[in-house]
């Protein structure tokens, strides 16, 4: 028999051969490797280095804070940090998250596939991301940039006496990272899916990293575009954003945005992927509406390129586009409750198991939810003039970025470990940690809608005295999120030794990824798996199971 | 179509046709790029008034066009390809337009 039925891929497990991580070893077998799961750790071991940076700006930030008096760091200083934390959060852990640690992980794995479509240029897309994290650390350590990451003009281009120029450029380089890996992953879902794996029984993940993936591959161009005249600008004054010269500051705005506000949905749509695969393997159900939640992704990935001007409402914009794209924004909200709501019916009644990965996926929907809600406020114009660069909106899109994107990233992470290791975590330990963070994230981060909305403004060492108690309980909470994070970082990397073996499908899942071994061997299957059922099949496996114990 | 190889045994997504485009149109193309450029030249010595901008963007556009569809073979691509290129350009429309309404109703404000 040359391929696998349906009862053979999930209930036979795979013999036990060299896996994916014993395969080859030695330093130059990692660097050199062309396997999508060598390249994932190598990913995951990159992010998590500059996730510690940029959560070390973080931290010294909350630390200054703490007073009212900007005792602690320079103005100067402090702009930098905020600076770098932005930078390296957004572009070097936030984007490449989910997409290049887990998406490279799984997808060929979901698609029954060997490889993603390109190897090589898989492998080009993290050395791009190295180049790109040197640069940055080299500029870190040579004195920093101070624009925020915003990188606004006229202040990068005329005022800023900081490295502008460099940074814009590892910017720009990591950019062409985001545009491979996307590249990547369309073609690999078009050109790659085993046979039977029709559209409509491809896992939500993938569909989510497939609207991901059309969104890098059509915004960061632009981006792209944006800082070499930037660059340009700054370096030969051609005059594209300097009135003095003819240009334009607010198309620097405009172009940027069309941009940085899809690639919140480059940080989202991963997380909501991996939100249906949890939600469906700790509930044993379908996800409900899986074709609304499928079509979704696609809708988020399309409206959120109409949206950007939500961003400079108080730049100076006509008011008329200002109506235009205020009413734009709320057609956002649509799909994102559809994901919402549909979650929600599929937890209803169900028998959910709270392990670790449920319970980082339970804070997710809700923190999401209030992240995407609060989005709202800031989409209506009279209250946008309120909070704008208050600290309402850095608890806003904290609540969406860390609260939505991180937390996902932390139950995929939980979700797939047994299969990207072999090993099982501690349950006891994650559950606490998840648990810690969900508790720290809300306390640094709750505090920061009130202090917004009564007016503290963002980016400044020092403020007014009478927002000193918010503030304390916001660096309170940083300190229990710092725990929540670290602990993790220790249990996981515990486990590689000491954890129990994990089996091929620990958490009786369904999926492709569950019917091979743990860790996957190179070639991912041994032979060609033959799909003939559709995603989330729970009920039928819940009752191929009940007949094989029966036999 | 003695200079024209085309493999037509199968149009199948899996199995992308291979077409060897004749030496004469790249000429004719690369022909055509250079009148565009020398017109590109020519219009600018004359000062056209509103349409300076407007010219330099059809010869631009005229030239890309070229470009896109015979030195990138988009023009012998798949359906797939054309629904990527095309969405594109759509994009770019997205950009353009919704930039627009920003700055073409910009003086509206002052009243």
């Amino acid at each position: 028999m040359s391929s696998l039925t349906l009862h053979d891929v999930r209930f036979v497990e795979p013999e036990a051969t060299r896996n994916y991580i014993t395969q080859d070893y030695g330093a130059l077998s990692w660097l050199f490797t062309k396997d999508h799961k060598r390249i994932a750790i190598l990913y995951l071991i990159s992010i998590t280095a500059l996730f510690i940076l940029g959560g070390f700006f973080a931290v010294v930030m909350r630390i200054e804070l703490l007073t009212p008096e900007g005792d602690l760091l320079t103005s100067d200083t402090y702009n930098k940090f905020f600076t770098l934390h932005g930078i390296i959060m957004i572009f070097f852990f936030l984007i490449p998250s989910i997409p290049a640690v887990l998406g490279n992980f799984l997808l060929p794995l979901m698609l029954g596939a060997k490889d993603l479509a390109f190897p090589k240029i898989n492998l080009l897309s993290w050395y791009l991301y190295i180049i790109a994290a040197v640069m940055g650390l080299y500029i870190i350590i040579t004195g920093g940039v101070d624009t925020g990451w915003t990188f606004y003009t006229p202040f990068s281009t005329q005022f800023s006496n900081t490295h502008v120029f460099g940074v814009t450029f590892a910017a720009f380089i990591v950019g062409f990272s985001s545009i491979l890996t996307g590249l990547n992953f369309l073609v690999t879902i078009h050109r790659m899916r085993a046979p039977g794996l029709t559209w409509f029984r491809l896992p939500l993940f993938v569909w989510a990293m497939y609207a991901t993936s059309i969104v890098q591959l059509l915004a960061t161009p632009v981006l792209a575009i944006t800082l070499v005249m930037l660059m340009f600008e700054r370096v030969v004054h051609v005059g594209i954003f300097d009135p003095a010269l003819g240009g334009d500051p607010l198309l620097f705005q405009h172009m940027f945005w069309f941009y940085s506000h899809p690639a919140v949905y480059i940080m989202i749509l991963p997380a909501m992927g991996v939100a249906s695969e949890v939600v469906a393997a700790f509930t044993r159900k379908k996800i409900f509406g899986y074709q609304f939640v499928a079509y979704s992704s696609l809708a988020i990935a399309f409206l959120g390129f109409l949206v950007w001007a939500h961003h400079m409402f108080v730049a100076g914009i006509s008011v008329y586009s200002a109506m235009i794209f205020s009413f734009l924004s709320y057609f956002v909200a649509v799909p994102s409750a559809i994901k919402v709501f549909n979650w929600t019916a599929t937890l209803y009644r169900a028998s959910v198991s709270l392990m670790t990965p449920m319970l980082y996926i339970l804070g997710f929907i809700g923190l999401f939810t209030i992240g995407g809600v609060t989005g709202l406020f800031l989409a209506a114009i009279g209250l946008d003039v309120h909070v704008t660069d208050t600290y309402f909106v850095v608890a806003h899109f904290h609540y969406v970025m860390v609260g939505g994107a991180v937390m996902a990233y932390m139950a995929g992470l939980h979700y797939w470990w047994p299969k990207i290791t072999g090993r099982m975590y501690p349950e006891w330990w994650a559950r606490l940690a998840a648990l810690l963070v969900f508790a720290g994230f809300n306390l640094t981060f709750f505090p920061q809608f009130v202090l917004g909305y009564l007016g503290m403004p963002r980016r400044y060492h020092a403020y007014a005295p009478e927002f000193q108690v918010l503030n304390v309980m916001s660096t309170a909470g940083a300190s229990v999120l710092a725990v929540g994070y670290a602990l993790p970082l220790c249990y996981l990397l515990w486990s590689l030794w000491y954890g129990r073996p994990a089996g091929p499908n620990p958490w009786g899942a369904v999926g492709l990824e569950w019917t091979t071994a743990s860790p996957p061997p190179m070639e991912n299957f041994h032979e060609t798996p033959v799909v003939t059922w559709d995603a989330y099949d729970y009920p039928a496996m819940m009752k191929a199971m009940g007949e094989t114990q029966n036999v | 179509m003695a200079d024209v190889t085309t493999t037509e045994i199968n149009h199948s997504e899996h199995a992308p046709h291979v077409h060897i485009t004749p030496m004469w149109i790249y000429l004719t193309v690369f022909f055509a790029l250079a009148v565009g450029t020398v017109l590109t030249v020519a219009a600018s010595r004359f000062d056209l008034g509103m349409w300076n901008t407007p010219i330099a963007l059809v010869i631009a556009t005229i030239k890309a066009v070229l470009v896109i569809l015979f030195f990138m073979h988009v023009i012998h691509s798949p359906r797939l390809t054309w629904v990527v290129v095309i969405a594109s350009f759509l994009w770019l429309g997205v950009l353009f337009v919704l930039m627009f309404a920003d700055y073409l109703t910009r003086a509206w404000n002052i009243y």
